[in-house]
């Protein structure tokens, strides 16, 4: 666990970056500093590894104060990714990778061998271990300094905006990556950003952080959503965070309506009654949408409108099934299972009666439950 | 112009002997050059205050006229090849100080902090990382140094150190244009093999330097 006990930077000159935060980054977790442009948590983030020195109170890595260590020695032991990669260039990718473990004396082979099983856990090919930075994409370059700081196998990252500086596509890839890499590593990460949906995406925990150097809440993703502790958090979590508590809730458990779903081969003389119909084909996947008064015979003549986006049932959200929703021409969100089969329908209205976490007293599970 | 072939062809050893001297006369300045503006650029990226004068004064001491140093040095080295390669020496600066220290500044703030991040201590971060990275802007200006000081050396000549300057000024007291000539294509084309080298270096010491330019 890394714990800050008020610790306080004053810089030369008056300007304070920290005030007397305290807080608990718990072990195996990932622990998001959140906040506007001098908030102040890249400064915390720095305390961590002596790149800043608090002006008063300390850091301490399980209860061991981190000034009792000389500063090179104490960094090699925890990863650092930031912003732009920071590669090196002038060193090969697996090199790169190795720089730590050069630094602690491995010998040339293991150090290589690290760096290649590395790159496999970051989903680099080994064909580029040979190459240098420039030669590879922004997306790349940012799993090589991910796989740069575990190269060690060092208990604690901290991570500068790692993914910022990538499209959003990337940027989402990689952030399913790496909360897929922490549920096998389980390090203790405290990980900063400036964007509070990568903060609710990735984090266990949330510190918000203010301009003055203030941490105004520490809580769980839900609980921020649900009970932000004053205007300044609310206002930063933005207009949206109703919407955004929907993204804990899963949609396992939705009751999806097969009422509107028709094979292509299927009569259209039952169509009375429906408004829409979502056209499938011998394998359940979806064709299109159409509406009965369209419909002159057979199904497989009729005019469809495209599906639209369909959500996942069980691993997506409430949040993208709104979504959906919202999108399709129907308003009726399409479910699909693992192979794209369509699993049922859902209107709106029914994916807001999902219980969500946020609503009620703040549980830390994630996946919905009702009943019926 | 008429140029006598057959009096290079028998000149081929003398000239070879004068071209040698002469690359010797003007690159080892280059190389002691290298020498002190390597320490004193790290020290002016250390120290910012120290830049600007540094770099007057290789300014200042580039503006003096060549003749002029050696008549300065002459009373302390004599008529050595010692009085030509100072003042050589101290001409490189003016190229190779700002150039070792871009060099240093081209290294980017986030490979400069993940270095510190990573546990670099100062020394070991110079020497592997900054340095490293600094290379193809510290050999630009070794090419610009060494082209200049290869056409430098002949001024030696007015001290009797010239290599090639030797042929130029015998050339024209003979008025032996053959001889002024060969001298000078050699002193050209020296110029051109040592750049040639020089990058040739440059790409075998950097290849990661090599899409730079072209890419961006």
């Amino acid at each position: 666990m890394i714990t800050f006990e008020g610790v306080t930077k004053r810089y030369p000159g008056g300007a304070v970056a920290l005030d007397d935060v305290s807080l608990d980054c718990p072990t195996g977790e990932i622990t998001v500093f959140v906040g506007t442009s001098g908030g102040g948590k890249t400064t915390a983030l720095r305390a961590v590894n002596r790149m800043v020195e608090p002006t008063s109170g300390r850091v301490l890595i399980d209860g061991r104060d981190v000034r009792e260590q000389r500063p090179a020695e104490l960094r090699r032991g925890i990863g650092y990714v930031i912003q732009h990669a920071g590669l090196f260039p002038h060193r090969t990718i697996e090199d790169n990778i190795a720089t730590v473990p050069y630094l602690l004396r491995w010998n040339k082979k293991k150090a290589r061998a690290r760096a290649l099983e590395l790159m496999e856990r970051v989903g680099l090919d080994h064909s580029m271990a040979k190459r240098y930075p420039f030669q590879l994409s922004g997306g790349q370059q940012q799993r090589v300094g991910v796989a740069r700081a575990l190269a060690a196998d060092p208990p604690i990252m901290l991570m500068d905006e790692p993914f910022s500086a990538v499209d959003p596509v990337v940027r989402a890839e990689l952030q399913d990556e790496f909360l897929r890499l922490q549920d096998e590593l389980h390090k203790t990460i405290v990980f900063v950003t400036h964007d509070i949906d990568e903060a609710i995406k990735l984090g266990d925990t949330i510190a918000v952080f203010r301009t003055g150097g203030k941490v105004a809440q520490v809580d769980t993703p839900e609980n921020l959503l649900a009970h932000p502790a004053d205007d300044f958090v609310a206002g930063f979590i933005g207009q949206n965070r109703g919407i955004r508590t929907l993204s804990f809730a899963g949609t396992g458990e939705l009751r999806l309506s097969d009422d509107a779903v028709r094979p292509v081969t299927a009569d259209a003389a039952d169509l009375t009654g429906l408004d829409w119909i979502l056209v499938v084909d011998e394998d359940r996947r979806p064709l299109g949408w159409t509406r009965p008064a369209q419909i002159g015979g057979s199904l497989s003549e009729a005019p469809l409108a495209p599906v639209g986006p369909t959500f996942r049932v069980g691993s997506d959200s409430v949040r993208v099934a709104l979504d959906a929703a919202v999108l399709s021409p129907s308003g009726l969100a399409v479910g699909v299972d693992d192979a794209g089969a369509v699993v049922g329908t859902a209107a709106g209205s029914d994916l807001l009666a999902v219980p969500t976490h946020g609503n009620g007293a703040g549980g830390t599970g994630h996946g919905a439950g009702s009943d019926g | 112009m008429d140029i006598d072939w057959a009096w290079i062809a028998d000149h081929r050893d003398s000239l070879t002997e004068h071209a040698l001297v002469h690359l010797r006369l003007a690159l080892l300045p280059v190389l002691f050059g290298l020498l002190i503006a390597l320490p004193l650029g790290v020290l002016c990226r250390r120290w910012g205050w120290l830049y600007p004068p540094a770099l007057t004064i290789a300014n200042i001491l580039y503006a003096v006229p060549s003749l002029a140093l050696f008549m300065i040095f002459i009373q302390y080295t004599g008529l050595t090849a010692s009085t030509v390669m100072i003042p050589l020496t101290l001409y490189s600066l003016s190229v190779l100080i700002p150039n070792v220290v871009d060099g240093l500044a081209s290294v980017s703030e986030p490979v400069r902090q993940a270095a510190t991040a990573m546990g670099f201590g100062t020394l070991r971060r110079l020497m592997q990382v900054e340095l490293p990275i600094a290379v193809p802007v510290v050999i630009a200006g070794t090419r610009v140094a060494a082209v200049s000081s290869i056409s430098l050396v002949a001024v030696g000549q007015l001290i009797g150190q010239g290599g090639l300057g030797y042929d130029i000024i015998r050339g024209y007291q003979l008025q032996f244009q053959t001889q002024i000539v060969a001298a000078t294509v050699l002193i050209v084309l020296l110029a051109l093999v040592t750049d040639a080298i020089l990058v040739t270096v440059q790409r075998l010491l950097t290849p990661w330097a090599r899409a730079r330019g072209g890419a961006s």
